[in-house]
C-alpha cells in the first residue's frame, strides 16, 4: 500500500476532526457525519460509510478517532451488525437495501442479530425448519431460532428460513431482515455457563417480512448465509488487528504482572508459549487480512478462527490457575441480560467460562476443522446422505 | 514388594451402590444449580443423610473414636460417587480432612465428628497445598483470644466447628473454634457446589485441640489431594458417560452426531483419559489406606494426573454438547465450574509435579 493513500486518508481524519469537535459535537451527529465522510468502514464504496480504500488503513483511522476522543459506534453491542450483517447487505443488498440498512448499523442506532440457529439445525444449519411462505408483497415467517445472541437489544435480524420445502435442503432456503419489533416476534432470555443471559430464544408466530426485506434472490439463502458465516469467523477469528500482546494475552499478562508471588516456572513456561502463539495467530491474521484485500473472505477465515478460540481457552483456563486462591472466586452469578458481548471483560472466571462458547459460536471448530480440510485442503468429504433429497422427505 | 490391589470389594461396590442411590434420589442437577442462586436447600438434608444415615461422617475414624473405621479405599469409592453427581456436601472437608487433622486431637471432637452431631472445616484456603507451610492469618491476642480472618476456607459454611492453625512459638496449634464464635461471610465462588467463606476471627474463643499440628496438618492436606483424585475422576466419568449418551442421540446432517469418526476418536481418548485417572486416583487411595511407602508419590501423581483430567472432561462435555453446553439449563456447567476450581484445589497440578520431582529424582 502507497504512503500516499495513508497520508491522505490521515488528512481526511484531521480535517473532518477540525470541523466536528468531538468535545463540543452531539455523538450521534458526529457519527452520523463521520459515516457520511466516508471515514466509517474506509474499505466501504462511497456513498456508504467509505472511500473505497484498502482494508489494511481502518486500523489507523480508528486509531486516529480513538486518539482525538471521538464517540464510539458501539461495537460492544453490535457485533453482529458490524462484523456479520453488514458485509452481506454490502454484498448481496440491492442500493435501497444498502441506503437504508446501513448507515444507522454503522452508528449503532440500530443493532443487529442473527437468526440462523434452530434446535434441530446448529452445525447443519442447511436444515432449518422456519418456514417462510409467500403472501402478496411479502412473507409469513414461522418457527423458532435459539442461541440468539442479543436479541433483547435489537433492532433487526439476518434471518434465514426455508421458502421451498421441496428441493433438497440448501436449495430451498432465502435470506431475509427480520423486524425484531415485529407483534410476531418473542425473544425469551436463555441463561449461559456465566449466569448471565447473552443469548435468547426467538419464537416467529407469523411475523410479517416485506419482500423489500429479502438479501439475495429466493433460494440463493445457503450462499449468503455462507458469505455471513465467513465473515463472522473472520471477524471472531482475526481479532479486528488487536495490537501485539493485546486482547486475552494482554489481559493474563496483566494478572502475570501484578501477581509475583503466584509466580513460577511451569507457569511461566506456560504463559510464554502462548504468548508466542497469540503473536503468531496475530502475524497470521495479518497477513490473511492483506491477502483478502476487500474481497469477501473465504474458507480461510475458520483456521483463524479455530486458532483463535484455542488459544482465548487455554488463556483464560492459565489465568484461573496462576491465580490460586483468588481464582477460586467470581464477580457474580446473577440472572442479567447484558448489553453486549465481551470476551475479556469481567474477572478471571467469566473469561474462562465465556471463552467456551468461542469454539461453538460461528460454527464449532469440529464444523471449521471439516471446512478446512473439505474446501481449503480437498479432502474427500463425509458421505452426505440427505443431500440430493428434498427436504420435506428427510428424517427429522 | 506386592502391587496393591486395585480392585473394588463387593463391600466397596455395596457401599457405592447405597451412595449413588441415595444421591440420585436426593441430589437432582437442578437443586444444585440453585446453589448459583443463593438456595442452599440441599446442602442441609443431603449432608444429614450421608453423614447419619449412611454413617460417612465417621467413615475414616477409628472404631474406639465411634467411627466406621474405614480407610481411603472407601473414602475414595464415596468421593468418586459425589464428583459423580457434583454434590454439595461437606464430605472432602469434614469427613476426610478435618477428621484426618484430629486423628491424635484430645477431647469429644473427633466422636461428634464421626457420630454426624458435628461438621468441621480446616480453616485454610481450599487452595492450600500439602507442600508448602499453610498459611497462619489467625493470631492469638494477649486476651487469649484468636484474631484474623482465614480467607477461602471451604466447608466453612456448613461446619459448626472450625479448626483454626494458629502460630504458637516454634510450633502450630490447632485451635477447635465453635462457628457462632466467629463471622463467616460467604464468597462468590467459581464453583458454588463447594461455596466458600472468608471467616473472620475477631476475639474468638477456641480450645487447643492438637498442640503440635504441623505434621498432622500436612497428613490432612496430603490426604485431601490424595482422595480429591477420586472426586475428579468420578466427574469425568459422568462428563464421558453424559457425552456418549448425547452424542448418541443428537442428529445433524441425517446421521447420529456421535457416528463421525472425528467424535469417535475424541470420545476413545477420552475413554482412555478417565480409565487411567480412575487407575491413578484408586492407586492413590489404596497406597494411603496401606500407608505403602510411595503414597505420597501416588498422592501427588493422582492429583497432578486428576487435575487436568477432570477439567478437560468437563471442557468436552461442554464443546461436544454444542450450544446447549454453554447454558444454565444443562448440568454440564456444574461439572465445569467443579472440575476448574477442584483443579486449584490443595495444589495445582503443577505444584503437584514439582514435588513429585523431587521424590523421582527429576531435578530442575
Ligand atoms: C455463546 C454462543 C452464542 C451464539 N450465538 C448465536 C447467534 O447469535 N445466532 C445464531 O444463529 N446462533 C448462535 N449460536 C449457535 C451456534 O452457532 C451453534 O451452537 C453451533 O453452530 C452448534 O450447533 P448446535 O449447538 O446445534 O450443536 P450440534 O450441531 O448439535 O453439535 C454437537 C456437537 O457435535 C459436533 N458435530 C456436529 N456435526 C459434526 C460433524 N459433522 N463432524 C464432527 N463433529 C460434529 C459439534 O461440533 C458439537 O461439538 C451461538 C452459540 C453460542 C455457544
Amino acid at each position: 500500500m502507497s504512503e500516499t493513500a495513508r497520508d491522505d486518508v490521515r488528512a481526511r481524519v484531521t480535517a473532518f476532526l477540525a470541523e466536528h469537535d468531538p468535545a463540543t459535537t452531539e455523538p450521534l451527529t458526529f457519527l452520523r457525519a463521520r459515516y457520511d465522510a466516508g471515514l466509517a468502514w474506509v474499505s466501504y464504496p462511497e456513498g456508504h460509510g467509505g472511500l473505497g480504500l484498502p482494508q489494511e488503513l481502518q486500523p489507523e483511522v480508528d486509531r486516529l478517532f480513538a486518539r482525538a476522543g471521538a464517540p464510539g459506534n458501539n461495537v460492544r453491542a453490535n457485533g453482529i451488525g458490524l462484523g456479520m450483517a453488514a458485509p452481506t447487505i454490502l454484498a448481496f443488498g440491492t442500493e435501497e437495501q444498502k441506503r437504508r440498512f446501513l448507515r444507522p448499523l454503522w452508528t449503532g442506532e440500530e443493532i443487529w442479530c442473527q437468526l440462523f440457529s434452530e434446535p434441530g439445525a446448529g452445525s447443519d444449519l442447511a436444515a432449518i425448519a422456519t418456514r417462510a411462505v409467500r403472501d402478496g408483497d411479502g412473507w409469513v415467517v414461522n418457527g423458532q431460532k435459539v442461541w440468539t445472541s442479543g436479541a433483547h437489544n435489537s433492532r433487526w435480524g439476518i434471518l434465514v428460513a426455508r421458502t421451498n420445502p421441496d428441493v433438497p435442503k440448501h436449495q430451498g432456503l432465502t435470506y431475509f431482515l427480520c423486524d425484531m419489533t415485529d407483534p410476531g416476534v418473542e425473544v425469551r432470555p436463555l441463561r449461559q455457563i456465566t449466569g448471565e443471559a447473552e443469548f435468547n430464544e426467538v419464537f416467529l408466530t407469523d411475523v410479517r417480512v416485506p419482500d423489500a426485506h429479502r438479501l439475495g434472490a429466493e433460494g440463493e439463502g445457503w450462499r449468503v448465509a455462507n458469505a455471513t458465516l465467513n465473515n463472522e469467523r473472520v471477524a471472531i477469528g482475526s481479532g479486528g488487528g488487536v495490537p501485539r500482546g493485546g486482547g486475552m494475552v494482554g489481559v493474563v499478562a496483566d494478572t502475570w504482572r501484578a501477581h509475583p508471588e503466584r509466580r513460577t516456572p511451569e507457569l511461566h513456561d506456560r504463559l510464554l508459549t502462548l504468548w508466542v502463539e497469540a503473536e503468531v495467530a496475530r502475524i497470521t491474521g495479518l497477513r490473511l487480512r492483506q491477502k483478502l484485500k476487500q474481497g469477501q473472505p473465504g474458507p480461510e477465515g475458520s483456521a483463524m478462527k479455530l486458532t483463535f478460540a484455542r488459544l482465548n481457552q487455554r488463556l483464560s483456563g492459565l489465568e484461573v490457575e496462576l491465580l490460586g486462591e483468588d481464582g477460586l472466586r467470581y464477580s457474580d452469578w446473577t440472572f442479567v441480560r447484558p448489553d453486549g458481548v465481551e470476551f475479556t471483560g469481567r474477572d478471571a472466571g467469566y473469561r474462562y467460562l465465556r471463552a467456551k462458547g468461542n469454539s461453538i459460536e460461528g460454527g464449532t471448530s469440529e464444523i471449521l476443522r471439516n471446512i478446512v480440510a473439505e474446501r481449503v485442503l480437498g479432502l474427500p468429504s463425509e458421505p452426505r446422505v440427505d443431500k440430493d433429497i428434498p427436504w420435506k422427505e428427510l428424517d427429522k | 514388594m506386592s502391587d496393591l490391589d486395585l480392585l473394588f470389594t463387593d463391600v466397596e461396590d455395596d457401599l457405592r451402590a447405597s451412595v449413588r442411590a441415595l444421591l440420585t434420589d436426593r441430589c437432582d442437577p437442578a437443586s444444585v444449580a440453585a446453589l448459583y442462586d443463593g438456595d442452599r436447600a440441599v446442602v442441609a438434608g443431603l449432608w444429614k443423610a450421608l453423614a447419619a444415615d449412611l454413617g460417612l461422617a465417621g467413615l475414616l475414624v477409628p472404631e474406639e473414636h465411634g467411627g466406621a473405621g474405614a480407610s481411603a479405599r472407601e473414602a475414595g469409592v464415596v468421593l468418586e460417587e459425589l464428583g459423580r453427581f457434583a454434590a454439595p456436601v461437606p464430605f472432602l472437608t469434614s469427613a476426610v480432612v478435618a477428621t484426618v487433622a484430629l486423628a491424635d486431637a484430645v477431647g469429644p471432637l473427633l466422636a461428634e465428628l464421626a457420630a454426624g452431631e458435628k461438621t468441621a472445616a480446616l480453616a485454610v484456603p481450599l487452595s492450600a497445598s500439602p507442600y508448602t507451610p499453610v498459611p497462619l492469618p489467625v493470631r492469638r491476642g494477649p486476651d487469649g483470644l484468636l484474631h484474623g480472618t482465614a480467607t477461602s476456607v471451604a466447608g466453612a459454611l456448613e461446619a459448626d466447628v472450625l479448626l483454626v492453625p494458629v502460630r504458637d512459638g516454634a510450633t502450630v496449634a490447632l485451635y477447635a473454634v465453635g462457628a457462632d464464635a466467629v463471622a463467616r461471610t460467604p464468597v462468590v465462588s467459581l464453583d458454588m457446589t463447594r461455596q466458600l467463606a472468608d471467616v473472620v476471627l475477631d476475639g474468638a474463643a477456641g480450645e487447643v485441640v492438637v498442640a503440635d499440628a504441623e505434621a498432622a496438618l500436612r497428613r490432612a492436606l496430603l490426604t485431601g489431594a490424595a482422595l480429591l483424585a477420586s472426586e475428579q475422576a468420578g466427574l469425568a466419568q459422568w462428563c464421558l458417560r453424559a457425552t456418549i449418551a448425547y452424542l448418541k442421540e443428537r442428529r445433524q446432517f441425517g446421521r447420529v452426531v456421535g457416528g463421525f469418526q472425528a467424535l469417535k476418536h475424541r470420545l476413545a481418548d477420552l475413554f482412555t483419559e478417565v480409565e487411567s485417572g480412575g487407575a491413578a486416583a484408586r492407586y492413590a487411595a489404596v497406597a494411603l489406606a496401606e500407608g505403602a511407602p510411595d503414597a505420597e508419590l501416588a498422592a501427588a501423581v493422582a492429583q497432578s494426573y486428576c487435575g487436568e483430567l477432570a477439567v478437560h472432561a468437563a471442557e468436552e462435555a461442554v464443546q461436544l454438547h454444542g450450544g446447549i453446553g454453554m447454558t444454565w439449563e444443562h448440568p454440564a456447567h456444574l461439572y465445569l465450574k467443579r472440575a476448574k476450581a477442584d483443579q486449584i484445589a490443595f495444589g495445582t497440578p503443577g505444584a503437584h509435579r514439582a514435588h513429585l520431582a523431587g521424590l523421582v529424582d527429576l531435578p530442575t
